[in-house]
């Protein structure tokens, strides 16, 4: 029967079987990923996959939002938008048009850590995305008419991302109570007073300091074979020299010496509670365990319908209307737990952190049960298999690992040490990380969209 | 998840602004959705007001001489209709079933009842609890996903097809669409939710500009009705409601099952007759009465705080059976759907910086379905660049486009085609869209052929039948100061 819980049989199966997908999962999906460095220091990591005759290519330079400073916020992003904008051999709206022609697809990201570029096509077209990537790597041109125009077109996509998103914003001015020093204070998408300050010279300093074959991994995925990327790679990266590249300023987050408070108001009907904890990140793969118990701990809390924070807040005392956690282990900077909620109708915020406070306790008395940890890795297990679907996503995973300083293979070995997580480890973490004097609390306190104070307006007027 | 990482990852253009290739980012778990930094709401929210839109975007697909997988189709036992596509490749099996339950099927007084009828399918089933329904699913890392539009409700299902897991999620998913049980308890805390979550988008600038925009354009077609209902409809429903509801337009004659992966046509066939044989045999069809969908020109302008203007123009737009589907599809790419290199993005956004995301697209649905254009600006450029859009879209339609213009877009369409096919997840839509459609098997096949033949003139023509500019409903919210009329 279905919902029996798991007999002594079954459960044998069950890892018996999981053993054997692990197995599995690790031969097929992480065997054919070849990698070479060219002279120049570009590191070239290619993922063969056949079952489609296409490709993604991605280059991921090691600079994000964290490594800008004050006053300079958002450039890095700014001049993700430039690296559209053209060079000598291929003005100006010619690098969409060529990949567009081509039945391409193409687009660029921005995070803390890393900047990232990317086109897919039909296999057949590598050769002409490594000619326009590897073109704009080097030869960028950057005038301050494309600059004054872009920068606007990235001050509306703050407005639209941010501004005018309630919990952007509160997860913006959070940010800036968690972190006392360290760069992810700052917004991605940069200050607006910063984004009005900058200038083209800002982009050009930028782009000479980061944008280097020395600086960057180029991924390769789809239907190609390893030995011939590394020679096309090599024709057309090849070329570029490498830069000197000055030792990275690290920054140490100071400790935390009590818990901190915060309420943002903003245009909005529900009221939303989050809480963040400072926690660790993965520095070294096989010692490691912390990180490992914490990923568990995030999933038994929301990684499923039937996840605790789902179950116990919002179905069964029903005073959440949504609740969820997460937590993640890879990061160039330190990490968070976070736990967030919205009440339902006629509960607070203070009704929610005092539930979500019920179930940190209880974690931290009487840990996780051994079918919850089963759960978790059933799922962890299941959607390594389900990533084999989308190739772009293994792209990207193997990016995210390069540019974050762990490696691609660290994947495979972070699987193992899921799997091999003790609920006495996850009650560990969560007493020790899950503290207040280590966490910050923000509220959003909802305005009517009038302006006026709720008392005074039922919300119905729209005046102006 | 967490909202927390929201800011972590900004794309260059938003996904929102690539009506085209929105589903292929969320395939590809792209832009929105990294590893760790998933941002679960923004998804959702992307899925709700976009919901009609993944059903459209299945539709948009393509291809030549490029390999197709292999359709398999047929009718099971139980009056199902069945397609399926075998791959090895990768241990895991797609299922999903689809019924013509959409929220069209709902009145002014009932709206919502489609839509929670579908949301509560998983919410106690043939002797299992909600919580041991989503309890068994996550114990074998299985998948159950949903989804409503205007024409209909699909369950669906991923799962590793090692028998031992894809037999226990075939059992939870075949109890949960033949024999939902509805309880009341679950019923009201769902209404509660639903009913916390629509206040809250009457307060999103981009929320209340969508459900302006379905009222002007489908005025009492059905398809107006907001697919989640609205707070004083969701209010009334009862679980009789849902009951009614799911025992009429949720029967096995009426169902598409779409089966991609790992199993063989024997295994598969014998999943479609499982999912269907306890569904209803009534054959009786309940469809829509054809209404002529016409509109004359109007102007919403409301305020509201936020430092965009949110507008959007549009008009019922096409049907998917319409036999200018691929001129107006094509001629859409050139004018807003082609991403960076559409006219919309190059006059609005290259060239004069006004807006982060502009884009264009047709819904084509049973019915027609809307065409839409949509940007955010800031208020005060708010006017400049709504005319600006019209007189895009004036010129576009009294001139079409140039003959370079639309080699550029067939030659991006059919030279991306094999990227509309190249997953299990990407596959299983085509064949739940053309099931549901009555589209044809070598819809595939044929795509860059259809694609390849249209030309300038017959885009000029599709879009003078479709599109009149002088006759476009126009929405403002949050437009500029001292201008609001509501």
């Amino acid at each position: 029967m279905l919902i029996k819980p798991l007999g002594l049989e079954n459960m044998k199966t069950r890892l018996f079987y999981i053993a054997l997908l692990l197995a599995w999962s690790l031969t097929s999906a992480q065997a054919e990923i070849f990698e070479r460095t060219l002279a120049n220091g570009l590191k070239v990591v290619v993922k063969e996959d056949h079952r489609a005759p296409v490709i993604v290519q991605q280059i991921w330079y090691k600079a994000g939002s964290m490594d800008e400073r004050t006053g300079k916020t958002g450039i890095a992003h700014v001049l993700e938008h430039m690296m559209f904008k053209g060079t000598k051999a291929v003005p100006m709206g010619e690098f969409s048009k060529r990949i567009a022609a081509a039945g391409g697809r193409e687009n660029a990201f921005t995070s803390t850590d890393y900047t990232a570029y990317f086109q897919q096509l039909h296999k057949s077209q590598l050769p002409l995305a490594m000619k326009l990537e590897s073109d704009r790597m080097h030869n960028l041109n950057l005038t301050a008419e494309e600059f004054g125009k872009e920068v606007k077109v990235v001050m509306e996509e703050r407005r639209m991302r941010t501004d005018d998103e309630p919990q952007s914003l509160m997860n913006e001015v959070m940010n800036t109570a968690i972190y006392q020093q360290h760069p992810y204070q700052h917004p991605v998408i940069g200050w607006m007073s910063d984004l009005e300050e900058l200038t083209v010279n800002d982009a050009r300093d930028w782009y000479k300091r980061w944008y280097a074959p020395n600086n960057a991994t180029l991924v390769i995925a789809g239907d190609v074979n390893a030995e011939e990327v590394f020679a096309l790679a090599k024709k057309y990266y090849g070329p570029i020299p490498k830069s000197i590249q000055p030792p990275r300023r690290h920054f140490t987050e100071p400790a935390q010496l009590g818990i901190k408070r915060l309420v943002v108001k903003a245009p909005a009907e529900l009221p939303q509670l989050v809480m963040s904890y400072h926690t660790p990140t993965v520095q070294n793969l096989s010692q490691d365990w912390k990180p490992y118990a914490l990923e568990i701990l995030a999933g038994v809390l929301d990684g499923n319908q039937s996840a605790r924070l789902n179950k116990h807040l919002v179905r069964e005392q029903q005073i959440a209307s949504s609740a969820g956690a997460g937590y993640d282990s890879t990061a160039r900077g330190p990490s968070l737990f976070t736990l967030e909620a919205t009440p339902s109708t006629g509960k607070t915020v203070s009704d929610v952190e005092t539930a979500l406070r019920a179930e940190i306790a209880l974690l931290i008395k009487d840990g996780v049960s051994e079918e919850e940890l089963q759960r978790i890795r059933a799922q962890v297990m299941a959607s390594e298999v389900y990533k084999l679907d989308s190739l772009f996503y293994q792209a990207m995973q193997i990016g995210q690992m390069e540019s974050i300083g762990l490696g691609y293979g660290a994947t495979a070995v972070m699987l193992k040490k899921l799997q091999a997580v003790t609920a006495e480890q996850v009650q560990q973490v969560a007493q020790e990380f899950l503290q207040d004097d280590n966490l910050t609390v923000a509220t959003l306190d909802p305005q009517p969209l009038s302006g006026k104070p709720k008392h005074q307006s039922a919300g119905g007027s729209h005046g102006h | 998840m967490v909202t927390k990482t929201l800011n972590k990852l900004l794309c260059n253009q938003s996904a929102l602004s690539r009506a085209r290739s929105l589903l292929a980012y969320l395939n590809d778990m792209s832009c929105l959705s990294l590893r760790g930094f998933a941002h679960i709401d923004l998804l959702a929210t992307l899925l709700k007001r976009f919901g009609q839109l993944m059903a459209a975007i299945f539709f948009l697909s393509s291809t030549t001489a490029h390999a197709t997988p292999t359709i398999q189709h047929w009718q099971s036992v139980s009056g199902a209709k069945v397609l399926f596509v075998e791959d090895h490749n990768i241990p895991m099996l797609d299922v999903s079933v689809s019924f013509p339950a959409g929220s069209s099927f709902d009145s002014t007084d009932s709206a919502g009842v489609a839509s929670m009828t579908q949301q509560l399918l998983d919410a106690g089933a043939a002797g299992l609890s909600e919580d041991e329904i989503s309890r068994s699913m996550a114990d074998i890392g299985a998948v159950l996903g949903s989804s409503v539009d205007q024409d209909k409700a699909s369950v669906s299902l991923r799962t590793l097809s090692n028998a031992t897991e894809r037999d226990k999620a075939l059992d939870v998913m075949s109890r949960v669409l033949q024999q939902p049980t509805f309880p009341e308890a679950i019923l009201i805390r769902e209404k509660a939710r639903l009913i916390a979550g629509l206040k809250e988008a009457e307060t999103k600038p981009e929320s209340i500009a969508d459900k302006a925009f379905q009222k002007a354009v489908y005025g009492t077609h059905p398809y107006a009705l907001p697919v989640s209902g609205d707070v004083a409809s969701v209010e009334k429903i009862t679980v009789q409601d849902l009951k009614d509801f799911y025992h009429l337009h949720y029967t096995a004659h009426t169902a598409v099952v779409a089966i991609m992966g790992d199993v063989t046509r024997v295994q598969a066939e014998a999943i479609a007759q499982q999912l269907t044989e306890k569904l209803s045999a009534d054959k009786t069809t309940v469809t829509l009465h054809n209404e002529e969908l016409k509109i004359a020109a109007s102007e919403q302008r409301i305020a509201h705080p936020a430092t965009q203007s949110h507008i959007v123009i549009g008009a019922p737009g096409m049907a998917r059976s319409d036999p200018d589907y691929f001129a107006l599809y094509v001629g859409n790419h050139i004018l807003g759907g082609g991403g960076f290199t559409s006219r919309l993005m190059n006059e609005v956004r290259e060239k004069k910086g006004l807006a982060y995301s502009v884009y264009s697209y047709f819904i084509p649905l049973k019915q027609p379905g809307a065409f839409e254009i949509g940007l955010q600006t800031k208020k005060e450029q708010a006017d400049e660049a709504l005319q600006l859009v019209r007189n895009i879209l004036a010129e576009f339609i009294a001139k079409g486009p140039t003959e370079k213009e639309l080699l550029a877009a067939k030659q991006n369409i059919i030279g991306g085609f094999p990227l509309r096919i190249d997953s299990n997840s990407k596959i299983i839509g085509y064949l739940s869209t053309i099931g549901f459609y009555d589209m044809p098997l070598t819809y595939l096949d044929d795509f860059t052929r259809k694609v390849e033949q249209v030309s300038v003139a017959q885009v000029k023509a599709a879009f003078a039948r479709h599109i009149n500019p002088n006759a476009m409903a126009t929405i403002i919210v949050g437009a500029p100061e001292g201008k609001e009329n509501k």
